[in-house]
């Protein structure tokens, strides 16, 4: 099993018919994602051709999803249209809507994710690499042979960071890896993806990758005190970065004393979170515990 | 982007919040001419700097005259507000303060929605208030469809049983401020104090306001707000170059892709630095992205070793979808781009897609300032080792 995604979803890819939608949608149907159809308002009848069918292009999501079935959409649109995008996926009622795209105002993305949230829609970044679970299914772009499938869970605020733990860990594998964005809001946290891996009998161990910036990692630290009985191993990003400079990702910011790698690390340690100090010692870390699970 | 004071008072004005006139200036006698502008009994002289504090630093007096205004600005410009160097001054109208209140809304991270704070008892640190007296500071969340309206608005008011007769008035002016936070696109708009005047009315004295980058697409003007001055002549530069790029102080440049990554780099390379002589540290920031490409590579080794601080540099690149043979030719390309400016030793780390091929290039390459090392830790070791000879060597020559 895995979780949110799997060899029966399928897939539609809004902003298919742009540069960076064509080429990742090429690399998903080469993994395998069933990709039945593309939205871009004003193309809808068009279809794009790959290696196999045509596929076909829709004016809005709902006659996308009427027309295939599609009960997940990746996001691909450029800043200034992704939120009227997100609606349409949230308004068509999917049941996960994957934001690729980087550098959406907050207030978009806080607008379409309280409605995402009020109409049950699983909203997954804005600013991520997407989600995999490898074997099966690959929505976004996480590059689709690092690691097979196993019994690991990931999350992870970093792109980069995902792939690097994957790569560590590939022997192993993983159920899924689930890349949540670096942003200040962001649709689906650590908390969601620790309780769902939780709940997935086919996952044995959790990684969680954090970074500075906000509290997230903190209230993840209480929810696994509560709730989350399996083996989870942390990793945290930025110890050495100072006050005030933004890195990298808008929402990777120490603000006074809140947002520190070190408030983190103390806050998971104390929930029974084994914490990696680098990338390597917490791929060693998690090793070890699904050797001992 | 935070906002100066006078910039957050001029966006205030614009979008009809009640504010007091202000001039800036940059020069004592800009600060006379102010004052006598402003022609009122009583001016503020006002530090325009982006942190907090700057009262009890002395960067804010009052003058009772503009010859008092400008001897004040002259104290006061140039003056370091914990590591901010003043370069303008406010010069305000005085303002009869019956009661100062405090008003902020900004982004609530944890919830993912927007939150109104007020309190009745302003002009004091908020954190301050918050955890000494928090009954006395009301929250209310905001939803980012709606924003701060009338209703959530008129809640504060009777929330805080702010006076009845200027309730009308309070409410009109949290909504023209939520209007504020949603038209320019703000993160923060606090106002610290909000006062009422004797004769009874509600004035925002003072503005900090924080406005998402992420919507400058928005916000054309937006530009002539930055303030340059304030900007590492580095970080412009890499900012030109659309380079993500921070400066640090260390001696280590670093060069990766991926935020999350870059930062990691910078961990790893400061703890191998801990003890070695010298304790090199991490020079910079800069995230290359997923690209990559030779010139990319060219223009961020180029920043990196315009820093006269830099010893050595660390590149760390994972190669996801980008492969490390397209990696290891940028380097190459760029090294031949730069030619003789580049004169650090450089140790480069590949992993990931194409690692095999991206090493060979690399080794037939065979640069004498390049160094191939296989794990990342590995390489952050060699490369706070190369800085840390280089700092023992100089500091010996320096002695003898």
């Amino acid at each position: 099993m895995a979780i949110w995604l799997d060899r029966s979803s399928k897939v539609l890819v809004q902003g298919m018919t742009g540069t960076e939608g064509r080429k990742h949608t090429a690399r998903m149907l080469g993994f395998g994602t069933r990709i039945v159809a593309g939205v871009t308002p004003g193309k809808g009848g068009q279809s794009v051709s790959f290696e196999e069918d045509p596929i076909p292009v829709f004016d809005s999501v709902a006659e996308a999803k009427e027309a295939t079935g599609a009960t997940v959409s990746v996001v691909f649109v450029p800043p200034k249209f992704a939120k009227a995008a997100v609606l349409d996926a949230v308004s068509a009622g999917l049941d996960l809507v994957v934001v690729i795209t980087e550098g959406i105002p907050v207030a978009d993305t806080a607008e379409f994710r309280a409605a995402a949230q009020e109409a049950g829609v699983r909203v997954i970044g804005p600013n991520c690499p997407g989600i995999i679970s490898p074997g099966q299914s690959n929505v976004g772009i996480i590059p689709p042979n690092i690691a097979g499938p196993g019994r690991i869970g990931l999350v992870s605020k970093s792109g980069t960071l995902t792939y690097q733990m994957m790569f560590e860990l590939g022997d192993i594998g993983f159920t899924t890896c689930v890349g949540i964005g670096g942003d200040p809001i962001i649709g689906t946290t650590h908390i969601d993806c620790l309780q769902a891996f939780q709940d997935d009998p086919d996952t044995d161990v959790i990684v969680m990758i954090g970074e500075i910036g906000g509290d997230a990692e903190e209230r993840a630290a209480d929810y696994i005190r509560e709730h989350v009985t399996k083996p989870v191993i942390g990793y945290v990003a930025g110890f050495t970065a100072p006050e005030g400079k933004t890195m990298g990702h808008a929402g990777a910011i120490v603000s006074g004393s809140s947002g520190t790698a070190q408030a983190k690390k103390e806050a998971l340690e104390a929930a029974g979170v084994r914490v990696g100090k680098t990338p390597s010692e917490t791929a060693a870390l998690a090793r070890e515990a699904y050797e001992n699970r | 982007m935070d906002l100066f004071e006078y910039q957050a008072r001029d966006l205030f004005e614009r979008h009809g919040v009640p504010v007091l006139r202000g001039i800036v200036a940059t020069t004592p006698e800009e600060a006379r001419r102010a004052a006598e502008e402003l022609g009122t009994n009583v001016v503020v002289v006002k530090a325009q700097v982006k942190v907090g504090g700057r009262g009890k630093a002395g960067g804010v007096k009052l003058a009772r005259s503009p010859e008092e205004a400008e001897q004040h600005a002259r104290a006061i410009l140039g003056m370091d507000i914990k590591g901010h160097t003043v370069n303008t001054v406010m010069i305000a109208e005085g303002a009869d303060i019956a009661d100062e209140y405090y008003f902020s809304l900004l982004l609530d991270r944890a919830n993912r929605t927007y939150l109104a704070m007020f309190s009745l008892e302003g002009g004091v640190e908020i954190e301050t208030l918050a955890e000494e007296r928090p009954e006395a500071l009301i929250r209310a969340a905001v939803d980012p469809r709606t924003g701060l309206d009338e209703s959530v608005a008129r809640r504060i008011a009777e929330e805080a049983d702010f006076p009845v007769e200027l309730r009308d008035q309070f409410v009109n002016v949290l909504v023209t401020l939520g209007d504020v936070y949603r038209e320019a696109d703000a993160t923060l708009v606090e106002v610290n104090p909000l006062v009422k005047t004797g004769d009874g009315r509600i004035i925002a004295l003072d503005g900090k306001v924080t406005l998402d980058d992420n919507a400058d697409f928005r916000h054309p003007d937006r530009a002539e707000l930055v303030d340059e001055a304030a900007i590492d002549p580095l970080e412009l530069r890499a900012a030109e170059k659309h380079l993500n790029y921070v400066k640090l102080d260390g001696e280590v440049g670093i060069i990766g892709n991926g935020a999350g990554l870059v930062m990691s780099t910078l961990d790893v390379v400061a703890y191998a630095g801990e003890d070695l002589p010298g304790t090199p540290t991490p020079a910079n920031f800069l995230d290359i992205g997923g690209g990559a490409s030779a010139q990319v590579m060219a223009d961020g080794l180029d920043i990196i070793l315009s820093d006269p601080k830099v010893e050595a540099v660390f590149v760390n690149v994972f190669g996801g979808i980008t492969a490390c043979s397209e990696v290891a030719k940028g380097i190459r390309g760029a090294l031949e781009q730069l030619g003789d400016k580049a004169s650090k030793p450089i140790v480069v780390r590949l992993d990931g897609n194409a690692v095999e091929v991206g090493r060979e290039i690399l080794t037939e390459y065979n640069h004498p300032l390049v160094t191939v090392v296989e794990t990342m830790d590995e390489a952050a070791r060699t490369a706070a080792e190369r800085a840390s000879e280089a700092l023992s060597s100089s500091s010996t020559s320096g002695r003898n």
